[in-house]
């Protein structure tokens, strides 16, 4: 039906970190991302969602080539980003944009909104004419639900939500094809996220956008992707379609996950009963042999220790990384 | 008698603003053993009303009414008699694990000096005492946990050694702010469990400062809603989510992305931003955001307590 | 007043403020007004102001030159009758003008050579701190090394080579100065480039060259003119050291330090010579110390950057 728009293949991004003294000197390697794979087609929303650790941020910015990446590849309208001369990859990036979590701090306290929705314009169009900017600028805020008036005002003068969604008029005032949104309402209250929620939903149906949506909130992530990844420790574990991975998740740590997550509702919530999970989450930078969750895994088997689970094909569509997905049964009982 | 009985409290900072209301004639009462949540968003409020109540406001803050804790009031005290009751009957977890341990010493040593001080006993009790509670939230290998620096271990074992702190003296009142948000999903059931666990154990109240309605679904028996520094509806836990009776609740339960419910359904949104202590309205202070404002609204409206001790400041179903 | 709008993402106060233009209120203007709070800074300001008039003026206006010798008059108190309101020195010479015409050399150098340590300074640091790596390492140990060196032994040696010389004592003082100003320079920059809106930025495409113009230098500004305002009275200071050991400006041109170093070998028989310089000398440095305290304060800490 649409045309994909992006592949990923086995992307990995570490980093070398030195450590131990002037006579002993180490050299660790992060492996923030360890193997990730998907595609991602026009006007389709692929949720990213993981704990602290897995990845996810460091994944966004090799999304966009802001890092290099160790291994894999990073497609583009069917071009490898990384691939790219330097003019050639600035000149694709009118197409991906990005959205952080910190609403202040994405924007420069010293600019009026004007500047800054009109920075990318003045960047890929350095002849356009002040009228023009103006006019797009002002189209470009009314489309995310801000008044044109304050066109002339300053970041501080605004509330996180409004912040916010300058960055996304930011993001779109190019018209890009891919917007990557890290972490976009973590760090606002909650009837301000269902706002920006909604926002965002409305936009990619307009504009027909791919947006690559992270989060560590799965009720958020649900509500909003058509596909969703589970990354724990620098790997995709799971890759499948939102209502499938909520109901019958095939892989331990999703399940996990799901459980974990504690529903507004009272009876529900009274009713959950422990994830199953044991432990803690390892080092990054001393991963465990075999598949990365096996230490924390309730199903883990000897295979799981010794042989890393590649992400593989299920019959619908679905990925999965985990040596049992066939046997196991994941399903999600409703309670309450 | 409750244990924590609140009336009337104001709480104001002076700014080179001006005066900032950030709490107004707020009334709740905690009995013991019972966990209540303090729900609200950004200027609710929440988080100024026990730095108040535990005396821990900043330079600028000033706070009136009363905070009666086993009949006596905490505003009244001094700084040393205050101290007596924080730390031994009334702990604190803090929100952030990070900034709430000193980094430079070992957490034996930040463990004992609460014991030692408030319960006078020998080193050697102390940490045996303090261990024990270690064991007690689930941390693998206490004795040579309680060693360490709190840069060694991770957010979720942090806050774990906070909320053993928290219970070290075995208080009849914990407070715990936002103990979970920086926390991942799976270790933040950990900690609400941990947190049920001990209060059966020990009769300990919980006041739970939250903006997960969540969390506050599954850790507490009644929640108190805050918005712009006032109280706007107060009930069980049942009540609140099955029936909630003011907007701002209703609005806020609607905007809640539920993983049990059917993704079609748009969220409800409130519409505007949080309050900002600085420019209220004047009358009912949500009524710019609500979506059933009528004429009446811009008088203060009244408390409404029906017989099934479920309070909300609403106009709606006042009849004139 | 509540207003209903189709659209739930439209703020409603705003909705209620038409279509006009608002102005914002930048950081800089809101750091005024903070700045314009603080009264020890305006006051000094103020007299900062004053001072400049006066020495630049004041010469002009006053009937005796610097270098005229009041033979009938030398070693005076200050007195209205001689016409020397502040006295004379051992050669006749009035101390209100020499301390006027000194306050020239003394503010000059201090601006002069602050400038100086602010062009490089600011160049070097931001340049070390945005391109990083080995850059960076290579050109910070430079920093370190002239760090080290004895700054009274580099200039000793610039007069032994060169003489003494005004524009040497600018050189002298400016080349140690911007070492400062790099360092803090750089601090900064290595923040601001982790940055959310840096970041943004170079996911825009946007040239180095332009986030440096854009991003970065602006809100270096603050700490910068903070950091201006302090080295100013450290720089005078600094002169006025070196021309009290001897080591400054020549006769027949004078400095406050220079004046002082005068001043304090007839300390017992003509005090004067030593207060009036010293007084101008440090109510100047109390006044820029008071300015820097106050733009600091205005600037940081409620701006993010």
């Amino acid at each position: 039906m649409n045309d994909r728009v992006m592949r990923v293949q086995d992307l990995a991004v570490h980093f070398k970190l030195r450590e131990g003294g002037l006579l002993q000197p180490k050299t660790l390697t992060l492996k923030a991302v360890d193997g990730v794979s998907f595609d991602l087609d026009a006007g389709e929303t692929l949720g990213v969602v993981g704990e602290s650790g897995c990845g996810k941020s460091t994944l966004a910015r090799a999304l966009l080539a802001l890092v290099k990446p160790s291994r894999g590849r990073v497609l583009w309208l069917g071009e490898d980003l990384n691939k790219l001369g330097d003019e050639a990859l600035r000149k694709k990036r009118q197409d991906l944009q990005i959205v952080f979590q910190d609403p202040l701090a994405a924007l420069n306290p010293r600019m009026t909104v004007r500047d800054i929705i009109a920075e990318p314009l003045w960047t890929f169009f350095p002849k356009i004419a002040r009228v023009q900017v103006d006019e797009r600028v002002r189209g470009v805020m009314k489309m995310v639900g801000l008044l044109p008036n304050q066109v002339n005002r300053y970041p501080h003068e605004f509330s996180a939500g409004q912040c916010q969604r300058i960055s996304i008029a930011r993001a779109l005032v190019l018209n890009p094809k891919l917007v990557i949104c890290d972490e976009p309402v973590s760090a606002l209250d909650v009837s301000v996220q269902a706002q920006i929620i909604n926002l965002l939903k409305i936009l990619q149906k307009k504009l027909n956008l791919s947006l690559v949506f992270i989060a560590h909130d799965l009720s958020v992530v649900k509500h909003i992707s058509d596909r969703v990844m589970v990354m724990y420790m620098g790997r995709a574990m799971e890759l499948s379609n939102r209502e499938k991975l909520y109901r019958k998740p095939l892989h331990p740590y999703t399940r996990a996950l799901i459980r974990a997550v504690p529903v507004p509702d009272p009876k529900v919530a009274r009713a959950a009963s422990d994830t199953g999970l044991t432990g803690d989450m390892p080092s990054p930078l001393d991963p465990p042999p075999g598949c990365v969750f096996h230490t924390r895994c309730p199903y883990s088997i000897k295979r799981c220790q010794l042989e890393v689970p590649a992400l593989r094909r299920m019959e619908h569509g679905d990925w999965v990384a985990c040596h049992r997905a066939e046997e196991l049964d994941l399903t999600i009982v409703k309670n309450g | 008698m409750a244990l924590l009985e609140v009336k009337d409290l104001d709480v104001g900072f002076d700014t080179p603003e001006g005066e900032v209301h950030a709490v107004n004639r707020l009334n709740f009462s905690v009995e013991a053993g019972e966990t209540l949540a303090l729900v609200g968003e950004s200027g609710s409020g929440k988080t100024q009303t026990v730095m108040a109540i535990l005396g821990l406001l900043a330079e600028n803050g000033h706070a009136s009414g009363q905070a009666f804790f086993k009949g006596k009031d905490l505003l009244r005290m001094s700084p040393s008699e205050l101290n007596l009751h924080r730390g031994s009957e009334i702990a604190m977890i803090f929100q952030d694990p990070m900034t709430s341990l000193n980094p430079y010493l070992r957490i034996e040593k930040q463990m004992i000096e609460v014991a030692m001080h408030h319960q006078g006993l020998k080193k050697a009790e102390a940490v045996a005492h303090a261990v024990e509670v270690l064991r007690a939230v689930r941390i693998p290998d206490p004795e040579r946990i309680i060693r360490q620096y709190p840069h060694e271990f991770s957010g979720g074992m942090r806050q774990k050694v906070m909320v053993a702190m928290g219970l070290l003296s075995e208080p009849e009142l914990l407070i715990a702010d936002e103990p979970t948000a920086a926390l991942d999903v799976t270790v933040q059931t950990q900690i609400t469990h941990l947190m049920s666990a001990l209060q059966k154990k020990s009769n300990t109240a919980i006041i739970l400062i939250s903006h997960d309605l969540g969390i506050v679904a599954g850790a507490c028996d009644r929640v108190l809603v805050m918005y712009a520094g006032e109280a706007v509806e107060c009930g069980t836990v049942e009540q609140i989510y099955y029936e909630p009776k003011h907007p701002y609740t209703q609005g806020l339960l609607n905007s809640v992305p539920r993983l049990d419910q059917a993704t079609e359904r748009e969220l409800e949104t409130i519409p505007g931003n949080p309050p900002n202590p600085l420019t209220l309205p004047d009358g009912c202070k949500f009524r710019d955001r609500c979506p059933q404002a009528f004429d009446a609204c811009s008088e203060p409206p009244p408390m409404q307590v029906g017989g099934d001790r479920h309070p909300f400041r609403c106009w709606l179903g006042v009849s004139k | 007043m509540t207003i209903k709008t189709d659209n739930p993402a439209v703020d409603p106060f705003a909705a209620a403020m038409g279509v006009v233009d608002i102005k914002g209120r930048s950081p800089w203007e809101d750091a005024w007004h903070r700045l314009l709070k603080n009264r020890a800074a305006v006051y000094s300001a103020f007299i900062m102001v004053v001072m400049l008039l006066l020495v630049i003026f004041g010469p002009m206006l006053i009937s005796w030159e610097s270098d005229f010798t009041d033979w009938d008059n030398t070693s005076s108190p200050p007195s209205f009758s001689t016409g020397h309101w502040f006295g004379t020195d051992a050669v006749g010479r009035d101390i209100l003008v020499r301390t006027l015409e000194g306050g020239r050399i003394s503010l000059m150098v201090g601006l002069v050579a602050t400038i100086v340590s602010l062009v490089i300074g600011v160049s070097y640091g931001a340049i070390a701190g945005y391109f990083g790596g080995a850059a960076d390492r290579i050109m910070m140990r430079i920093v370190d090394i002239i760090y080290a060196l004895p700054f009274m032994f580099f200039v000793i040696m610039l007069m032994v080579v060169f003489g003494r010389n005004i524009l040497l004592i600018f050189a002298a003082i400016g080349a140690i100065n911007w070492l400062d100003m790099a360092r803090i320079v750089r601090g900064q920059t290595l923040s601001l480039k982790n940055t959310e809106f840096v970041e943004a930025a170079r996911a825009c495409g946007v040239s180095d060259w332009d986030i440096i113009r854009r991003h970065i230098t602006p809100n270096l500004l603050g700490v910068v003119i903070v950091y201006v305002t302090l080295t100013i009275p450290q720089v005078i200071l600094a002169e006025s050291f070196l021309s009290f050991l001897g080591l400054g400006v020549q006769e027949p041109m004078s400095s406050w330090g220079a004046l002082v170093s005068d001043g304090a070998q007839d300390m017992e028989s003509a005090p004067w010579t030593l207060i009036v310089p010293s007084v101008f000398l440090t109510v100047t440095l109390y006044c820029f110390n008071y300015i820097g305290d106050g733009l600091r304060d205005a600037l940081d800490p409620k701006d993010r950057v």
